[in-house]
């Protein structure tokens, strides 16, 4: 079953066209990449996704229902770990994990069980009792993501996780991500290459808010004729913009 | 449910922050000790307790304007509201979980400076509790011009006109540090056409004993908070919205 299709899916502010026609399908269980330069159209595609943004035409539906008439269920179903940290700055960690159980409705039993589960699974434990502004960047989105993964959703949003980390701290996330793969469907946005080719199943090239190509890192490379990654992205926005 | 729990991060986020406790609680009664120090030494009518301890208790909740579109300024740049966009919060979660713990951070703080003031010799008596509650519309108002701020304008820009030009005006425009009439003019008809005068005046009146002459001050401030509020709510869904 296809996780999420979008159809003609196209977002315009004024005279820009951030998200133009865009046709794309998810798998259950795929970490799917949108990668692209700045200004390619990929956070607001993760904003129409996650019913942030109503799109100015098209469709796509999350999990089979569509985020234009069955919003309330597409957000039942979805987590989203935005750009920014997005987290309460002046609460520990643990309380930033709680509100968010709350919110969704977990009686005490379970939000205790959830909020020892993700400390486990992301290795919180030690920064539990830390308000969650003073922790460093890596920290912070690992804090993000935790609190995302709260809902149990089915699809996750991550809207360039990793930016303005350090080396260590991104691949310390890039492993928190590796050990989510598989258990849910992963939707991805970077403009790091090698993110993009280090954790996804499948990549889209976006550009201009226009869907160049699918694939894998390998059938990418191979399309472009380069043993390179970063030049076969290269080479892909190069021949659209010809 | 949903609404208490988000009220309750709101509360934390407002009290855990050691400026917030510094200039909300310190501030009005550092005014309170100098003004009264002045009184001491050269009395001025105006800066008696009766009269000065009613205006810094109302001034004091220019403050709540600040700290409320501080915090909603900064959940929106931080992107914190974004993630509870796709949550299960509705907007009167939002609304209410905003404004409701700051109603009692603003009687508390006013029920500091009323004890400081009885400290300086303001008389101890019923009227300083029916003091704080009828303290709430003037604070209602304040909460929401904060939560309106909160929706149009981004952290920066809050601190300038919220910390700023509200302040100033609040303090120019309530007749805490002059007489309203001795500038008389457009000034004082501006001036008690909005609502900060009558916001001092009313407590000035609950403070004097006289409750029912409180209620010609209270009811254009609960004119005016009604409108603000209704203003800040229509603001803040339109940004919700924008998300």
């Amino acid at each position: 079953m296809d996780a999420i299709k979008t159809m003609d899916l196209t977002k315009q502010y004024k005279d820009v066209t951030a998200v133009d026609h865009l046709n794309l399908t998810i798998r259950q269980g795929e970490l799917f990449s949108l990668l692209g330069v700045n200004g390619a159209g990929k956070t607001t595609t993760i904003k129409m996704l996650s019913c942030l943004s109503a799109p100015t035409s098209g469709d796509a539906l999350v999990g089979g229902s569509s985020i234009v008439s069955d919003a309330l269920k597409v957000k039942s179903l979805i987590g989203v770990s935005p750009q920014e940290t997005a987290v309460a700055p002046n609460l520990s960690v643990k309380e930033n994990l709680e509100l968010m159980c709350g919110i969704h409705g977990f009686a005490r039993d379970k939000r205790l069980a959830k909020v020892d589960e993700l400390s486990r699974q992301l290795d919180l434990n030690s920064v539990l009792s830390k308000r969650a502004g003073k922790l460093s960047g890596g920290w912070q989105r690992r804090v993000s993501i935790a609190m995302a993964l709260i809902s149990e959703p089915a699809i996750l949003f991550l809207d360039e996780p990793t930016l303005g980390l350090d080396v260590i701290a991104r691949s310390e996330l890039w492993d928190v991500i590796r050990a989510l793969k598989g258990k849910i469907t992963i939707i991805l946005t970077t403009h790091y290459m090698e993110e993009a080719e280090a954790l996804s199943d499948r990549i889209g090239i976006m550009k201009s808010g226009r869907l160049l190509m699918t694939g894998t890192a390998g059938e990418l490379m191979a399309h472009a004729g380069t043993d390179r990654f970063e030049d076969a992205f290269i080479s892909i926005v190069k021949e659209a913009q010809a | 449910m949903r609404t208490f729990l988000f009220a309750k991060r709101c509360a934390k986020e407002i009290l855990r922050d050691p400026l917030n406790m510094m200039f909300g609680l310190g501030f009005p009664i550092v005014l309170l000790l100098l003004l009264s120090a002045i009184q001491a030494n050269i009395p001025v009518p105006l800066f008696t307790i009766e009269k000065l301890a009613p205006g810094l208790s109302v001034f004091g909740l220019s403050f709540m304007t600040l700290f409320s579109a501080t915090l909603v300024a900064r959940d929106r740049e931080s992107a914190f509201l974004q993630r509870l966009y796709t949550t299960p919060l509705r907007p009167v979660d939002y609304i209410l979980g905003y404004m409701l713990p700051l109603l009692p951070i603003a009687v508390a703080q006013s029920g500091v400076c009323y004890l400081a003031a009885m400290l300086l010799g303001l008389p101890a008596s019923i009227h300083i509790l029916h003091a704080l509650w009828t303290l709430l519309p003037i604070a209602a108002f304040y909460i929401a011009l904060g939560l309106l701020c909160g929706s149009v304008f981004n952290v920066k820009q809050v601190g300038g006109i919220c910390g700023a030009l509200l302040t100033n005006l609040s303090a120019w425009l309530s007749g805490i540090w002059f007489d309203l009439d001795l500038v008389g003019g457009a000034f004082a008809k501006v001036a008690y056409a909005l609502p900060f005068v009558h916001g001092v005046e009313a407590q000035r009146a609950v403070v004097g004993g006289d409750l029912a002459g409180a209620w010609p001050h209270l009811l254009p401030v609960i004119g005016y908070a009604a409108v603000i509020l209704a203003g800040a709510v229509v603001l803040f869904l339109r940004q919700m919205k924008k998300q």
